[in-house]
């Protein structure tokens, strides 16, 4: 195996320096435990190991033009943020335990807390989450440490995987979690305020919401303040470059997935929970965070702060259980917001919105498709009804080379024939406009 | 000051002094401030609060460290040093004075007599280095 | 060095953003825009590319400098990994096209790695069943803690503490209490091992399980490990292995073999993807077969005309844990790295890095204390204890370190033994490499001895010196706002 350096020569060497044999490296287990050996294939050659994964990887097809979204997105990623990424001094790092080695991972995750405090309004953000969902099932148990209660209000605008996702990972805690029905596509204000009570610890919104829908929850915030209630934002970081922040709405604690923010698609994962909340809740908040200090000469330097929190130090206590983030895709959100900086952010998200609403004109002018939620505004992404099983005709179009959109029934009851579009700056007027064709010769 | 000899303490290294009354004042010993380092952030309870003796009462934190604190005496929170608090290296100039951290109304005052006098936590320093 | 926002410049540019062929939008009414733009800096592509090579210059990682920090295993990561994860055929998938009807034929060459790297993990590791959900290793934890409860559940007991031994890694103990456990700590022994006499007395019917990392993190073998789920399977609680160190026996020992019911494993550690400077990881959870019913939803099934599907149906199971199927791109890389190691591979992995850390651990016996100097497995366990007296502690060792050009190893970590140096060599690294380390070593030995003021200076040789880390926590300075 060509990652084993030493020879046969230099492992007889050592060995006899050390005074053992092969064998006796493993004097301490019982022969009982040993198993023997494996039963796996022969080791192969890169040569060999590529032809078979380029075998494999030919069997996805990646040709499909793409309008799912459903909160992950393909975006476009320039070149230069896999060109920074690739750097090995990044990549093959360990966490930066030792602040002196470890600058670069350090400064950039300074960056890319202020980053996401930038764009989302707040006043402190951590290192990284493992997606979405888990940062906004994180965002939760802060609420429940901050406020000492134990409701929590979701609204099912909210995106139906991470409410799965949180009904799994609180269904042994004793927490009582009440959903509310969307008004509409939007965030259902009166079902919301009536669950409201001297037990709510947050309530839990999104925006743009699973729907695509453009809500400003200002009014809930201040409801929800009123009774010690906290506001968690689950948001799409690509919408913050033109749409109101949820700083700006009153939110206490914001998450999101940060996919979008120059990472590939790659079948679910490597992703990027974020999280940000206010200055006066960073102690509750989970996972690393890095802070600026100097050094005994005044130089700035960045380190692990607060770390109190965390597992290593508080154990069983801990904010999180946390260890290992997702500090690498941190590192290229934050190389791609550093790259399209304030013009290139606010464009791209204004070309997303553009291309919806183009779509969204193309789309409703086929016989028989109409805009679920009539009265509302979208971002880059939409709920048409069509006039047949929705899943029917995404599995049609398929066939004609298009991943459509997602059918909302897997989530959603009577929306049988309800499928969800997204529509990124990737999109050309001319794909759309296919698209739109097929779907009206389908129908 | 290492050892305030009109203090009784507790192997876990907080201190209780008789003040008046039922209140007893309650805090950290030299020794365990010392041992924490630099200390970065405490968290102390509200006043009006119920506390069993032994209960945790508050946490401490160094860079690398955070120990809860417990307290001698079981009763209800009367104060809180917020000073203190607020400039924790106040306690490592006086840590039996203005470095108190709560006072606490004993509900069961003899409790007190149950703790290590100045000699005994002496010794039991001596034993644990 | 600046930060990125110190060096913008107004009106500069990174991108250009691909011209609109469509219309503005309608739907972008005011009241729903931010007020003012993200301040976010303004760069060059150039400007942004440089600020980022200059960064990761002030990185150790392992392709610049030897790393040996104990129990995160830092070998070596072949960079066809990070090829084949780029190919367009992987890197371009949407995750919910298999969830579109016919899309599922879409995606089977993910659906073959998923698979088939469950067929592999389960044979290294003598389990029944594998979910790749898990994002990380302390996220398999708390998956598998979670499956402990449902297990539980399901059988009515009643059960409310999980045991962990005094040397167990943090996210065990944290793990267990965010899953709604009791989490008590079992002593170890005067051999390094969890107390066995200690244990007993702990054991009742309260017990949930045990979680358990073998070697564990002073890089012992515990022999009666069996000894111990067994004790455990007879008040009907489940084993957990920590799959931290599988590495020092990956291929010579199965944890299911071992008597455990539920392993995880640290892709980014055994099967060498790389960890990116704090992840992402991946932590697939492995169980027997009483537990099978209880993987998170979804799984891959492998249908009799030999095409693979995506599984539902499972009534029993603890739900949902992630998104989609995990961190699909790591688990495609530490697929490649096992089929390219392959049966012999593997089992020369555990050998090497076991001699590796043997022959670090024998030759600096003479200069560094160590309380369990017995044959250890993949790390080794030294305490500063003899040099601290000079004044010069575990802390000032790994800063001279630095100065002789390695990352140094773990420190103070774990938290049972004083002054620890936590020593992981790894299977990649030569005996030349070994040898220049401990020559280092052992000249901060003597410098310890001889001039302690030079150590307790270090390092001098990197862009900044000790940095004042008590400022940082009472600054709380973490994030540039304006």
């Amino acid at each position: 195996m060509p990652f084993i350096a030493n020879t046969d020569e230099q492992r007889a060497a050592m060995l006899a320096e050390i005074g053992l044999t092969t064998e006796g490296l493993f004097a301490d287990v019982p022969a009982a435990l040993r198993c023997g050996g494996l039963n796996l294939p022969e080791g192969i050659s890169e040569q060999e190991v590529r032809d078979k994964l380029a075998g494999i990887a030919a069997k996805n097809y990646t040709h499909l033009t793409g309008f799912l979204g459903g909160g992950f997105y393909d975006h476009f990623i320039p070149s230069a943020v896999y060109a920074t990424l690739s750097r090995s001094e990044f990549y093959t790092a360990y966490t930066p335990y030792q602040p002196e080695t470890s600058q670069g991972t350090l400064q950039a995750i300074y960056e890319f807390q202020s980053l996401i405090c930038r764009l989302t309004e707040m006043e402190a953000s951590n290192a990284s989450m493992y997606d979405g969902g888990t940062a906004l099932y994180e965002a939760i148990m802060m609420a429940l440490r901050i406020t000492q209660r134990n409701k929590i209000i979701i609204d099912d605008s909210v995106n139906p995987i991470y409410r799965v996702m949180i009904h799994s990972y609180t269904r042994n805690l004793k927490i009582d979690l009440t959903e509310t029905n969307n008004h509409e596509g939007l965030a259902n204000r009166d079902a919301i305020l009536k669950a409201m009570d001297k037990n709510t610890a947050a309530v839990i919104l999104q925006n743009p919401n699973f729907f695509g829908c453009i809500d400003d929850f200002t009014d809930i915030a201040e409801a929800a303040h009123a009774k010690g209630v906290l506001l968690i934002v689950s948001c799409y970081p690509i919408s913050l470059g033109v749409l109101k922040t949820p700083g700006a709405m009153g939110a206490d604690i914001v998450t999101g997935e940060g996919q979008s923010l120059g990472l590939p698609m790659s079948f679910g994962g490597p992703y990027l929970g974020f999280m940000a909340t206010l200055k006066k809740h960073v102690r509750n908040l989970p996972g690393r965070i890095v802070g600026e200090t100097t050094d005994a000469n005044g130089k700035r330097g960045f380190v692990l702060t607060l770390q109190t929190r965390e597992q290593h130090i508080r154990r069983d206590k801990a904010t999180s259980n946390i260890c290992s983030n997702e500090a690498l895709c941190a590192l290229a959100a934050t190389v791609y917001l550093t790259l399209l900086g304030k013009e290139g952010l606010k464009e791209t998200a204004q070309l997303c919105a553009d291309k919806a609403s183009y779509a969204y004109q193309r789309l409703t002018a086929i016989p028989g498709v109409t805009p679920r939620f009539r009265d509302n505004w979208v971002f880059n992404e939409m709920v048409l009804d069509l006039p047949c099983d929705a899943a029917d005709v995404v599995g049609k179009l398929i066939e004609k080379g298009f991943a459509a959109g997602f059918p909302l029934s897997r989530y959603y009851r009577g929306m049988d024939n309800s499928i969800l579009i997204a529509v990124t700056e990737k999109r050309t007027k001319q794909q759309i406009g296919m698209l739109a064709e097929e779907l009206e010769a389908i129908l | 000051m290492m050892i305030d000899p009109k203090a009784r303490y507790m192997k876990s290294h907080e201190w209780a002094k008789h003040q008046s009354g039922n209140i007893f004042t309650v805090g950290l010993t030299a020794y365990a401030i010392e041992q924490l380092g630099d200390i970065v952030y405490m968290e102390l309870p509200e006043a009006g609060k119920k506390i069993d003796r032994e209960g945790s009462f508050g946490v401490i934190e160094s860079v690398k460290s955070a120990s809860d604190m417990y307290a001698p005496l079981g009763g209800t929170v009367r104060e809180a040093n917020t000073e203190v608090r607020d400039n924790p290296d106040m306690l490592k100039k006086d840590a039996y004075e203005t470095g108190w951290l709560i006072k606490i109304e004993a509900s069961s005052p003899a409790e007190f007599d149950g703790l290590m006098d100045a000699a005994a936590y002496q010794k039991y320093l001596e034993t644990e280095a | 060095m600046k930060l990125s926002f110190e060096k913008s410049v107004k009106g500069r540019r990174g991108v250009r953003v691909a011209q609109s062929d469509v219309p503005t939008s309608t739907h972008l009414r005011k009241e729903f825009l931010r007020d003012k733009d993200a301040q976010l800096p303004e760069l060059s592509e150039l400007d942004v590319v440089r600020h980022f090579t200059e960064l990761s210059r002030r990185n150790f990682g392992v392709d610049t400098n030897f790393y040996p920090l104990g129990s995160c295993t830092m070998k070596y990561n072949p960079k066809v990994c990070e090829r084949i994860a780029a190919y367009p055929g992987f890197a371009h998938l949407h995750p919910l096209l298999p969830q579109l009807r016919g899309g599922g034929m879409l995606t089977q060459g993910a659906l073959q790695v998923l698979h088939d790297m469950d067929i592999l993990l389960r044979e290294i590791c003598g389990m029944a069943a594998f979910t790749m959900q898990p994002m990380a290793g302390a996220h398999g934890e708390l998956t598998g803690i979670m499956m402990m409860a449902a297990y539980h559940h399901d059988k009515g007991n009643k059960k409310s503490v999980i045991l962990a031994p005094d040397s167990a890694h943090g996210t065990n103990p944290a793990s267990a209490a965010i899953a709604g456990y009791t989490v008590k700590t079992v002593p170890s022994d005067a051999e390094g091992d969890i107390s066995l006499r200690a244990l007993k007395e702990m054991l009742n019917d309260e017990v949930a399980g045990i979680m358990l990392t073998c070697p564990n993190t002073l890089g012992l073998f515990n022999p009666h490990v069996r000894e111990i789920c067994d004790l455990i399977h007879s008040v009907d609680g489940l084993a957990y292995y920590d799959g931290a160190n599988l590495n020092a026996i990956v291929g010579k020992v199965r944890p299911g073999d071992l008597g455990f019911d539920i392993v995880h494993l640290n892709l980014h550690k055994t099967f060498a993807t790389p960890h990116g400077g704090g992840g992402p990881g991946a932590g697939p959870v492995g169980v027997v077969k009483k537990l099978v019913d209880y993987l998170p939803v979804s799984t891959v099934v492998k249908r009799e005309d030999g095409t693979f599907a995506l599984d539902y149906n499972k009534p029993k199971s603890i739900g949902y844990i992630a998104p989609f199927y995990g961190n699909f791109g790591i688990i495609l890389r530490a697929y490649v790295y096992i089929l390219m190691a392959g049966r012999e591979g593997l089992e020369r992995v555990a050998e090497n890095a076991v001699l590796n850390a043997n022959y670090i651990k024998e030759k600096l016996k003479p200069w560094y204390d160590i309380e369990h100097g017995q044959l250890c497995k993949h790390e080794c366990v030294f305490s500063a204890t003899r040099q601290a007296k000079n004044g010069v502690h575990a802390l000032d060792i790994a800063k001279g370190l630095i100065d002789a050009g390695y990352h140094p190893p773990t420190m103070y970590f774990p938290l049972i033994v004083k002054e620890a140096l936590m020593i992981e060599p790894t299977e990649c690294e030569s005996k030349e490499t070994l040898d220049a380390f401990i020559a280092a070593m052992i000249a901060i030995a003597e410098k310890a001895r001889t001039n302690p003021e030079e150590l307790k200076a270090a390092p001098k040789t990197t862009p900044i010196g000790r940095l004042d880390e008590t400022k940082a926590a009472r600054e709380m300075n973490i994030a540039k706002l304006s």
